[in-house]
């Protein structure tokens, strides 16, 4: 009877009903795109790093991020590392910022990462046209679709200017896109070095890759002894200076967050009141419950019961917009992202979001006198 | 043979409000209610019944006396241990039926089994019963918006024995009624005092209910001011009026 009479409640004033849901419906929707943003930002951020082939990351001191890293590690730091118990392979990538000058005039900044696909280092993924091949013929480079016109270019054949040379592009990825806005760029390790004036043994990051059975703080624990000139970095905590130098140092995240935060509220703000308003009107069958002999709990539990309702209510209408939402967010610069992991917390605020909304519908319920029953 | 009362209030007395504003609704009222009798408390507007009425059914706490439900006192009490009490003992009708508009008539009576703990096939069969008892079988799905008032009140008076209550108290149970529906309501209310051994107090001002109660109790200004009680094993309509009869005994 506690669902019944909560259901029926609830579905009692249509208004109100309809108030409540757009609230909470109103404030899914704003904390999945904010989360929803936050997590494609962040996928964007370290899509590189997590596509490497490495355990151990080799940076050029304070490199903050992937993007950010410089062309300025050598050779000497390779063969010192390589040197390193524990150590099976160290290969190295290119990663800087460029210039690309368009066919048509005008420019644009891009990131132009140069690593050997043979090293087994850095995979170039989701390749929708072209083969890595054809990354490996002179001039090649390849770029994402969705950067074609910010690029002034239609696509595979189209050439362009990079930094100091010439290119042409041969193959095309889907769906990698950067954070900073500057396409990504792939080519070889010595195209990029050429393009970007570096010497030949010049690069910005070595990607180290641990023998079988190698402990990883141990090497990495040598590694740092050995390299005086270099930082040594795990993925995740590579992964996670990027995170923190573009989302936080950078403030979107915050703002990101900060968004969800607002959009939480705002729903808690509004059920609390569609909720204690709904408790108000229905107080004095509430009084009668609590003459009948009813105990708090059971008319805190109908209050709940009304909260978890609209809850789920809110949240299915909610997630079907923030997936349509999801769906044209597919091809524009910073999609959205939705995880099944993200999906259930954000069922778990929502639950948590109208639970806290009943909290001053309970308080005044448990200032029912049921002598009032008699008052009517 | 004695009938050991259900209902036993020792010198209750009641304040209501604080400082210069207070007032004294009831002023040392005992009064014991036994099983099988239909007990009326009559009184003006004002006179202090439905504050004592609140404190029989343990809805308000006494200033003073004390209050045995079924030999258990409640003084001191907590609301979650007076709620209990309600649960277990007693039975509550309202002038104002207080039915729950959202729910049809066998949930507003599921509803009342539900607080105790009964749910599933067994509150509904019994809710059914109850409803039938009181002569709505042909109105179960009924909402409390498609019933007339009298069907209204009999729906509160399934809803109040639907637990067996030991004690069923009903404030003003005819006062919104017509004189149909009134007579249907007191019969019914006689019934359940006589046919299930129960002991019904009903707070009222209508004289049409005198024909139907065992006992009368009036009060005035927060007192018992007589008590008349009808004469056993006469089947007559006629009321005794004890206070008169034991004034002209002394």
């Amino acid at each position: 009877m506690i669902f019944t009479l909560a259901m029926r409640n609830l579905f009692h004033d249509r208004i109100r009903l309809a108030v409540t849901l757009i609230g909470i419906l109103f404030s899914i929707v704003l904390v999945a795109v904010q989360l929803g943003l936050y997590l494609g930002s962040s996928r964007m951020i370290t899509a590189n790093i997590d596509h490497a082939n490495t355990d151990l990351w080799l940076t050029a001191f304070g490199a903050k991020s992937f993007e950010d890293g410089g062309v300025l590690l050598a050779d000497r730091e390779r063969h010192q590392a390589l040197a390193t118990p524990g150590v099976q392979s160290v290969v190295p990538i290119v990663v800087s910022f460029a210039e690309w000058r368009k066919p048509g005039g005008g420019s644009s900044r891009v990131v132009v990462i140069g690593s050997d696909l043979d090293d087994k280092g850095l995979n170039t993924w989701a390749l929708a046209q072209g083969t890595f091949d054809d990354i490996k013929a002179p001039d090649a480079i390849a770029v994402d679709r969705s950067y074609l016109s910010e690029l002034g270019i239609n696509g595979i054949g189209d050439t362009a200017q990079v930094a100091t040379g010439r290119i042409k592009v041969r193959a095309l990825t889907e769906g990698v896109r950067s954070f900073t806005q500057s396409p990504y760029v792939y080519t070889t390790l010595n195209r990029a070095r050429q393009l970007l004036g570096a010497d030949g043994d010049k690069t910005t990051f070595f990607l180290v890759k641990l023998a079988p059975g190698a402990n990883l703080e141990a090497v990495k624990t040598d590694l740092t002894s050995r390299l005086e000139t270099a930082e040594v970095l795990t993925t995740p905590e590579f992964r996670d200076r990027s995170l923190k130098q573009w989302l936080f140092r950078t403030g979107a995240g915050l703002a990101l967050i900060g968004g969800a935060l607002l959009g939480s509220l705002v729903g808690t703000v509004i059920v609390a009141q569609t909720l204690y308003s709904s408790t108000k009107d229905h107080i004095h069958e509430f009084a009668t419950l609590r003459a009948l002999g009813s105990s708090a709990g059971y008319i805190h539990k109908v209050i709940l019961a009304q909260a978890g309702l609209s809850a789920v209510i809110g949240y299915v209408l909610g997630m079907i917009i923030a997936l349509i939402i999801l769906y044209v967010s597919k091809n524009s610069a910073l999609p959205l992202v939705m995880t099944p992991g993200l999906a259930f917390w954000l069922f778990a605020l929502t639950i948590a979001m109208c639970a806290i909304s009943a909290l001053s519908a309970i308080v005044k319920v448990t200032k029912i006198d049921p002598a009032t029953v008699f008052a009517r | 043979m004695t009938i050991k009362p259900v209902l036993e209030a020792v010198d209750i007395v009641k304040d209501l409000g604080e400082g210069a504003g207070m007032v004294r609704a009831v002023k040392g009222v005992s009064l014991h209610l036994v099983p099988g009798e239909l007990t009326l408390l009559m009184g003006p507007s004002g006179s202090g019944k439905t504050t004592l009425l609140s404190i029989l059914g343990c809805i308000m706490a006494p200033t003073s006396g004390t209050v045995m439900i079924d030999g258990q006192s409640t003084a001191g009490l907590t609301p979650e241990q007076l709620a209990k009490i309600r649960r277990d003992h007693l039975g509550f009708i309202f002038q104002s039926y207080n039915l729950f508009p959202t729910l049809n008539a066998i949930e507003n009576v599921r509803i009342a089994l539900d607080v105790r703990g009964v749910t599933g096939f067994d509150a509904t069969s019994r809710a059914e019963e109850v409803l039938r008892d009181v002569g709505l079988g042909h109105r179960l799905m009924n909402y409390p918006g498609n019933l007339s008032g009298g069907e209204q009140q009999r729906v509160a008076v399934a809803r109040a024995i639907a637990s067996s209550p030991s004690i069923v108290l009903a404030d003003e149970p005819t006062a919104a009624l017509d004189s149909e529906n009134g007579h249907a309501v007191m019969a019914l209310l006689s019934r359940i005092a006589k046919e299930q051994n129960r002991s019904v107090l009903a707070v009222t001002h209508d004289p049409r209910t005198l024909s139907y109660a065992d006992r009368v109790v009036r009060i005035e200004d927060g007192k018992i001011v007589g008590e008349e009680r009808r004469p056993e094993g006469i089947n007559a309509p006629e009321i005794t009026d004890l206070t008169k009869r034991r004034k002209a005994h002394a």
